[in-house]
């Protein structure tokens, strides 16, 4: 073997081991984060923390049940709002529109899906929190929801897309109309993947903070009904974790573990529902 | 292959013999309206975002016009806004962030594309995957538990004493700062990197690396002369999505990036960025202007997004559209 | 590789005769590759069943069979280009010039053994850097743009090229592509050139260019090629050698195979009466 052969295989060698170790070093990140989260926020999670109020500084003890409330109910109005929006014009995407038009929604989903989170928010202050003068759990729930539109709204339609169309002739030639196709053949062929589609978007919102900083705002005790300022986990995590008391730090810690749990396994089902399914795109 | 091919039925003869009241009949034009106000309703929002973004920055545009992006004092109470000391601070965190993430990313696409066997290759991008689903505010947290005093002991000291010559690595260690932001966002945006990247590698032809390695080529030269420039224009556009990303940040960055407005050629300097100024100050914003002002900030970053996600968008298309098209004629 | 660079015919070339077969089995013929007893699998499927043949040198030596008869498999294990999929494991031995192949080196080895590919697969680079990608890896001495020229006229497409040698390759015609992937083939001087269907994916004319070509060709180098075109084995070639099911039917002389083939299934094949 010639030295300059012999250099190039070497080369060649070391070059691939070391995007082995570039590939290791990035999924390593994931196990790191969570060690961490569970090392540090492990043991502050107990019953407290799910059912308490969280206590004035000094005190030990409390918990972070407000902002688990107002989460759940952000994300309840996020998914109320945000989902129908996306999974009916992707029904009209995929099935009943055809060029110009749908071009322009999809072009306007995927700006909407690029706007940096930040800037969600100063649009869900100037129109919903500045003309009533207050800062809402309902705020929270528009600005999470505008962000789980493009999400549902662009997977929902590629898995409609996936449905192949003798399905759709099939019902068509048993004499169905075109709605009945869509409500009794298209979307239950798809359904697997639109659930898919709407946890993901879910997952994705459920950690959203800084949309909620000046929409839901924060608080440190329950927040009546939807029109009041609301706790929110996030938001909580980012205000716990910056303040100069250790006591806070452990809820940060905590608060964030059970995020970040939550999330990963409505990602990890999102994706065990999808790969038992039949074929579809990934997206 | 997202546009308007496999959606034949609405438009096909069936429907369109049929007269419009018996669609009328049947539902189908109902339904037809119904899931269109659902489709504008998206566009509409999209309008609206932009209107009152441009509608909610009238008042510094009127005051500071263009001065808005060149001055740096950021003064709520004597009223003057200047913005550069942000943008320098988002450009300085975001260029940090891609000299770590890109090679780092591209090199895992590689391995994960080009190397690993099939099964270890989509094991691997699940966890990516699953890593870019972690929420910004948690990567704030371990970054302000676990990377600032990590880079305040061990890193920039480090840094300090091999390459202090350099007025990047110059300044006492805070451990905030605009370099330990950018290793934040680095780790933040590299798992998009990665999967963007691993995608459009996978989609080059196999022929384009048997023809490299049946002229002589090594695994190692057939990948990187012939793959990845194969691949070139996707895998910038994976970077631009990245950057977009990078730039659009908040909630890590401002928890680690020490949110003091200077400009400082050190990178171990306390800095700010537009996405944190807007998260610290909006709901303290004393008066009009001074809200106006971050709107416009806002306005900013919204642009920049927008400039870049088009960018990658269309040069990620380009790419895998020439992987499948190419040689057919 | 030192024959003169000849000029290029480009019309009008007489119907190629194959060799007279009385040549071809009197004289002592030189084998460049000899294939023993190969068994290939991939995975648990076995797709070659104990083939053994030799390649005569500076010969163009055609494999026909119905697809799925494991032809363009059989090409792939002279090169090993097989191991670049999973699982592909090869029993037997294959010689090149008396050498063991899957005891040597694999880059310098496929180094000495060219491809052309079914469809054209110029690399997005000018046609200059196409043709000069092997040598520029190899880190040939010889001076590149003589190399690059020489390589072109050997593929019959110095003259449509010359004056854009910088123009991407991908402004090319089919044809001119696939002659471009034979010309940055040649350009690192193999001793054998695999062609697997190199004109399944071109017009008639362009077809018959390439034909034309690999029977130029055969003064520098030998020739294997694939083909489900039985026409163009039997113009082109002077062995051929017909696969079922992944087993060697037949192997011999061109027109002994096409006249009067020795097994009732290679008779089958070729007269159309088969799959």
């Amino acid at each position: 073997m010639s030295p300059r052969l012999r250099w190039r295989k070497f080369v060649s060698g070391f070059m691939l081991t070391m995007t082995g170790v570039c590939a290791l070093v990035a999924v390593s990140v994931l196990f790191l984060i969570l060690g961490y989260l569970a090392v540090h926020g492990g043991a502050s999670i107990n019953w407290n923390f799910f059912t308490k109020l969280p206590v004035p500084v000094g005190e030990t003890g409390g918990g972070l049940a407000n902002a688990i409330l107002g989460s759940a109910k952000m994300l309840l109005l996020a998914t109320i709002f945000g989902v129908p929006i996306g999974f009916f014009g992707a029904i009209y995407l995929a099935e009943f529109s055809g060029g110009t038009t749908a071009f322009i929604v999809r072009y306007a989903a995927d700006l909407l899906n690029g706007v940096p989170s930040i800037v969600i928010g100063i649009f869900a202050y100037s129109l919903v929190v500045h003309p009533f003068k207050q800062y809402s759990t309902l705020a929270g729930g528009f600005a999470l929801g505008l962000m789980m539109i493009p999400i549902t709204l662009r997977s929902t339609e590629e898995f409609l897309r996936a449905v192949p169309n003798p399905l759709r002739e099939a019902a068509m030639a048993l004499g169905a109309s075109k709605w009945k196709t869509i409500a009794t053949v298209i979307v239950p062929a798809a359904y697997r993947g639109i659930l898919t589609a709407v946890l993901l978007a879910f997952a994705r919102v459920a950690g959203e903070t800084a949309p909620l900083l000046f929409t839901a705002l924060g608080n440190q005790f329950w927040s009546p009904g939807w029109t009041h300022p609301s706790a929110s986990l996030p938001v909580m995590i980012f205000t716990y974790a910056l303040a100069p008391y250790d006591d806070w730090h452990r809820q940060a810690w905590a608060a964030g573990l059970v995020l970040l749990v939550l999330i990963l396994v409505i990602n990890i089902v999102a994706r065990a529902i999808l790969s038992r399914g039949i074929a579809v795109p990934r997206s | 292959m997202a546009t308007t091919t496999n959606t034949v039925p609405s438009a096909g003869p069936v429907a369109g013999s049929r007269s419009f009241l018996s669609r009328l009949r049947q539902g189908d034009e109902i339904a037809r309206m119904i899931t269109f106000l659902f489709a504008a309703s998206v566009v509409l929002v999209t309008l609206l975002l932009v209107f009152e973004l441009w509608q909610g920055s009238v008042l510094p545009r009127h005051k500071f016009g263009f001065n808005f992006f060149r001055t740096s004092v950021w003064d709520p109470i004597f009223e003057q806004f200047g913005a550069l000391p942000f943008i320098y601070g988002t450009l300085v965190t975001a260029a940090v962030s891609l000299l770590i993430a890109v090679p780092l990313g591209i090199g895992a696409a590689i391995f994960l594309a080009e190397l690993a066997p099939a099964r270890v290759s989509d094991t691997l991008e699940f966890f990516i995957d699953l890593l870019a689903a972690v929420p910004s505010v948690i990567y704030g947290v371990l970054g302000i538990f676990i990377v600032v005093p990590l880079m305040r002991q061990y890193v920039q000291p480090a840094l300090k004493h091999s390459l202090g010559f350099l007025p990047l690595f110059q300044g006492p260690a805070y451990g905030v700062g605009f370099l330990t932001a950018g290793i934040v966002l680095a780790i933040m945006v590299i798992p998009y990197i990665i999967s963007v990247s691993r995608e459009v590698l996978l989609s080059v032809p196999r022929d384009q690396r048997e023809a490299a390695l049946s002229l002589g080529a090594t695994r190692w030269e057939s990948t990187w002369k012939v793959v990845v420039p194969f691949a070139r224009a996707g895998i910038f556009g994976s970077i631009f999505l990245a950057l977009a990303r990078a730039l659009g940040e908040t909630m890590a960055v401002t928890m680690v990036i020490g949110n003091t407005p200077v400009i400082s050629a050190s990178l171990f300097s306390p800095g700010y960025s537009i996405a944190a100024v807007i998260a610290n100050e909006f709901t303290e914003a004393t008066g009009d202007l001074h809200t106006e002002s971050l709107i416009e900030l806002g306005l900013v970053l919204f642009i920049l997004t927008f400039v870049l996600n088009g960018f990658a968008r269309l040069l990620i298309v380009a790419t895998s559209q020439r992987g499948s098209g190419r040689g057919q004629a | 590789m030192h024959a003169s660079v000849r000029p290029v015919l480009s019309v009008n070339i007489p119907p190629i005769a194959t060799s007279p077969a009385a040549r071809e089995t009197s004289a002592a013929l030189s084998m460049r590759m000899t294939i023993s007893k190969v068994n290939f699998f991939y995975g648990s499927k076995q797709t070659l069943f104990d083939v053994s043949m030799g390649i005569a040198t500076n010969k163009v030596t055609s494999l026909i069979g119905p697809s799925g008869c494991g032809k363009s498999t059989l090409l792939r294990t002279l090169n090993r280009m097989y191991e670049i999929v999973r699982g592909a494991r090869l029993e037997g031995e294959i010689l090149l010039d008396g050498q063991n192949i899957l005891t040597q080196d694999v880059t310098s080895y496929r180094r000495r053994v060219g491809m052309v590919f079914q469809r054209p697969n110029p690399f997005p680079k000018s046609i200059f850097d196409n043709v000069a990608y092997g040598l520029r890896i190899n880190g040939s001495q010889a001076p590149i743009s003589e190399a690059v020229e020489k390589s072109l006229r050997h593929a019959a497409l110095w003259d449509e090229v010359k004056d854009h040698l910088h123009k991407s390759a991908y402004e090319l015609s089919g044809g001119q592509q696939q002659r471009l992937c034979i010309a940055r083939a040649l350009a690192v001087e193999p001793e054998v050139l695999l062609l697997d269907e190199p004109c399944s994916a071109l017009d008639p004319i362009s077809t018959a260019k390439i034909e034309e070509l690999l029977v130029q060709l055969k003064d520098f180098c030998t020739i294997v090629t694939v083909t489900h075109n039985m026409q163009q084995a039997a113009r082109i070639s002077d062995f051929t050698a017909f696969l079922l099911t992944g087993q060697l039917i037949e192997f011999s002389p061109t027109p002994q195979l096409f006249t009067t083939p020795g097994d009732p299934r290679t008779e089958a094949y070729i007269t159309g009466r088969f799959g």
